[in-house]
């Protein structure tokens, strides 16, 4: 490949480069081949660098404005609301950026699972993005605690219980958890630590997760192997910068939308109100992006298969690249997998809406099949399509279907093969 | 060639060992701080007064940052808790056993499925009623419908005199 021909042009870069190669990985950056046939679906890699860096720093400003302490945690909330300057919209963008972090890595998964970009050779990238995801709802949740309301307080009081599931040392692992009998002043300041420390991990994952993959570089709307560099690719900059970009300005937008106009519709009502261990609100619900792992939990009648219903739902996406069999990566060219998809997203949609509602009746029944079918998808829709299906041709190159030619020689040759049989 | 153990073999299986134990013994200090501390351990006991509960009313008070539920039951609620079958119960306890003065019902007032408050007098069975996940409980505090898998835990206590409770 190009970047490793690379030599800085000035004599200062050379002898810089020599001893530690920044600029010959800049170069690799800037020149990155990257499919010409991405389209806006894939601009969410950048929009979540993004959420990201937003997070950090709002969180860092709200850092030296916070006092974790129980009795002080819900006063010095509102103080960073009225009295510290811009503090209201610091404090927005943070809880509105953690919403519009979550909406930008569902669209990022559900673009995996829609171009099968999960699949050989990009299975490490998967599951390092698993791994991010987990973080991100482990950071989201104590994150939430912080403010010290009445939603903090007994979503924490539920989530930490979960553990009381595991046999034996369950209760005593809960304990440990909250550093006494109940959640109180030292789980707070535990929660801090911790949700201090989360985003510095997920940086670190992130770098993984881009090194990961710029070994076998983009998978693309094809979903086919391309040669890099070649007809089929551009270089990163500044193509896919300016595209990512755009998006990015559009995202913005929405994003700003909610800070500005509705930054409170994304959280719950009762969490201005201080945490009382004595009452425990009406409805708990935790926030939107959980929703549909809270409707797995309690579409469960036994506490412990419950906790290890919702556990499965995330961690049963870590062995999706070994779930589906297809051998075709995207649904473009997979007719049954396409719709299965859609039905895919539709469940998990009504997922997050039952668990939105009271856990009884007709919802309850819902949750029950939605959680079932989202099972179903994948343990056993997913291994049997890989055989079943007819899939259509897949194209050799990605000029292919407009030009008639390829690139890809090799592939010519097979495909011309194919055709004397 | 023989393979037999050499000195350097048992130099290496003992470094090994003695660095796991020193591993350990850094590691178990960094996770047993987090575990409750002098000070929450010594707030473990708290005395009520319950000289102003008249029957048909429960107060509740906090004892290790947690809800207690102290109720001062009527004869139909009592009558109503030993009438119930034991096969009929999810985790059979007596009435007895939970309540050792029947008019008294002291029990830790957290749901054994998520940890919420369950709300006085509600539910199909005329107790409790978790409003997180819909645990009903009777009036003995048993978990009767949903998903908590044990009864509501009845805490260390006894009447110190006729209108004290000390709890823990």
């Amino acid at each position: 490949m190009s970047e490793h021909e690379y030599t800085p042009k000035s004599k200062v870069g050379k002898w810089f480069n020599d001893r530690l190669p920044l600029l010959t990985l800049a170069n690799h950056l800037t020149d990155y081949p990257t499919p010409k046939n991405l389209n806006y679906w894939w601009t969410f890699g950048g929009i979540l660098t993004f959420c990201l860096i937003t997070q950090i720093v709002t969180g860092l400003v709200l850092a030296m404005h916070y006092i974790a302490h129980a009795d002080m945690a819900f006063q010095s909330v509102e103080h960073i609301m009225r009295d510290v300057n811009y503090g209201w919209l610091i404090r927005y963008i943070h809880a509105n950026g953690a919403s519009m972090f979550f909406l930008a890595v569902y669209i990022h998964i559900f673009r995996s699972l829609f171009y099968g970009s999960y699949k050989s050779p990009r299975e490490v990238i998967w599951i390092i993005g698993i791994i991010i995801y987990l973080l991100m709802m482990a950071a989201a949740f104590l994150g939430y605690v912080l403010p010290w309301g009445q939603m903090s307080f007994w979503g924490a009081t539920v989530i930490t219980n979960l553990f009381s599931a595991i046999p034996l040392v369950g209760e005593g692992i809960v304990t440990w958890l909250w550093g006494g009998y109940s959640v109180d002043n030292p789980t707070l300041t535990r929660f801090f630590t911790l949700h201090y420390l989360i985003p510095f991990l997920i940086l670190g994952l992130v770098v993984l997760h881009i090194w990961a993959l710029h070994v076998p570089g983009n998978n693309n709307p094809i979903g086919i192997d391309i040669k890099k560099p070649s007809n089929d690719t551009v270089p990163f900059h500044p193509y896919i910068v300016i595209k990512d970009g755009f998006a990015l300005l559009m995202f913005m937008i929405v994003f700003a939308f909610f800070v500005f106009y509705t930054p409170n519709i994304l959280g719950h009502a009762d969490n201005y109100i201080e945490a009382n261990p004595l009452v425990t609100p009406a409805h708990i619900v935790p926030e939107w992006y959980l929703l549909p792992f809270y409707a797995i939990l309690r579409s469960v009648p036994d506490k412990l298969l419950g906790v290890i219903a919702m556990l499965s739902a995330i961690l049963i996406l870590a062995a999706l690249p070994w779930l589906d069999t297809s051998k075709i990566r995207s649904a473009v060219f997979r007719p049954l997998y396409k719709q299965f998809y859609w039905i895919l997203v539709a469940d998990v949609l009504i997922l997050g809406y039952v668990g939105a509602m009271p856990a009884e009746g007709l919802y309850l029944l819902i949750a029950r099949i939605a959680t079932a079918y989202y099972f179903l998808h994948f343990l056993v829709v997913l291994p049997v399509l890989g055989f079943k299906e007819r899939t259509t041709p897949v194209p050799l190159s990605i000029t292919e279907p407009i030009l008639g030619g390829s690139p890809n020689l090799a592939a010519v040759k097979k495909k011309d093969s194919f055709k004397d049989q | 060639m023989e393979k037999k153990t050499k000195r350097r073999d048992f130099l290496f299986t003992a470094t090994y060992a003695v660095g796991a134990v020193g591993a350990g013994a850094v590691i178990w200090p960094m996770i047993d701080q987090m575990n409750p501390d002098a000070s929450v351990k010594a707030l473990a006991s708290t005395e009520v007064d319950v000289s102003a509960v008249n029957p048909g009313k429960t107060i509740t008070v906090l004892w290790r940052g947690k809800p207690v539920f102290i109720r001062r039951r009527t004869p139909e609620e009592i009558a109503e808790a030993k009438s119930v079958k034991l096969e009929d119960l999810k985790h059979p306890e007596k009435d007895e056993d939970r309540a050792k003065n029947p008019e008294w019902l002291v029990m830790l007032g957290v749901c054994t499925h998520l940890g919420c408050v369950p709300l006085d007098q509600k539910g199909d069975y005329n107790g409790w009623f978790c409003p997180c996940h819909g645990s009903h409980y009777d009036t003995s505090g048993r978990i009767r419908k949903g998903p908590a898998p044990t009864n509501m835990e009845i805490p260390e206590y006894k009447f110190v005199d006729a209108n004290t409770i000390k709890i823990g």
